[in-house]
């Protein structure tokens, strides 16, 4: 099975990586976030200044992305809690339905606000 | 195994298998707390960028607020325990990364996020307006 690529284009196997790559991204993100607001500890006008830089398209982009990955590592997330922890295995494309549809509601809300 | 009085035992005597089973709950228990912590930070992200953002408005709903800093110092918490168990099963799937040093650089990741983690929550809600 390991190297069978129909396993592969399985859609749980599709949820587990990309819940592993945005949990991976999210962690590399998190330190650079806290650093971010950090910034406030100089002042408000040195955190003004930090966010004025974000204004960059190719930055809200990224922050757009990071969005995604965040609504995307929760929801699937909260469905491998579920199959792990409740009775619902049946529900199991149900869920991969809901979580990709929350993941995508979340970027596409966060986006429409942004610009 | 055989001379021990029941398989039970010999199972729960293992302290490799009590850890694994402590760093599983952990990781779930944990993501329980983040969930429910993302899920206001998402709606509160969402809510705060119309019009783009601003220090003052940053600072104006955190700075001072107990309320914030429980709610984002228990996040931090979480999130501190969550991403480096994860980052943990990560190396050790993926890169075959096992034993000690795995563990101390686990340990390491959960405590650098959760100092700096910490001290950017005191920066946005006890250090305040400059």
């Amino acid at each position: 099975m390991r190297n069978d690529f129909r396993a592969r284009g399985h859609s749980s196997y599709l949820a587990f990586m990309v819940q592993r790559v945005s949990g991976v991204a999210l962690t590399l993100f998190l330190p650079l976030h806290f650093w971010a607001l950090a910034q406030a500890l100089e002042g408000e006008a040195r955190l003004d200044q930090f966010l004025r830089w974000t204004e960059q398209p190719l930055v809200k982009i990224g922050e757009v992305i990071l969005v995604l990955l965040l609504a995307a590592h929760m929801a699937a997330g909260l469905r491998l809690l579920a199959l792990e922890l409740l009775p619902l295995q049946d529900w199991h494309k149900g869920m991969l339905a809901a979580a990709t549809a929350f993941s995508f509601a979340a970027g596409l809300a966060f986006l429409l606000n942004l610009i | 195994m055989t001379t021990s009085a029941s398989p039970r035992h010999a199972v729960t005597a293992s302290p490799n298998l009590r850890l694994q089973v402590l760093l599983w709950a952990a990781h779930r228990i944990s993501a329980v707390v983040l969930a429910i912590c993302v899920f206001v930070h998402l709606a509160v992200i969402i809510y705060a960028v119309r019009g783009g953002l601003t220090a003052a408005e940053i600072l104006g709903r955190t700075s001072g607020s107990i309320a914030w800093a429980v709610f984002y110092g228990l996040f931090v918490a979480a999130a501190a325990i969550h991403a480096p168990l994860g980052m943990r099963t990560v190396l050790s799937e993926h890169f075959n990364w096992r034993g000690r040093s795995l563990g101390i650089v686990t340990v390491l990741i959960g405590i650098g996020l959760a100092f700096f983690g910490w001290r950017a929550v005191y920066a946005v809600v006890g250090a305040g307006p400059a």
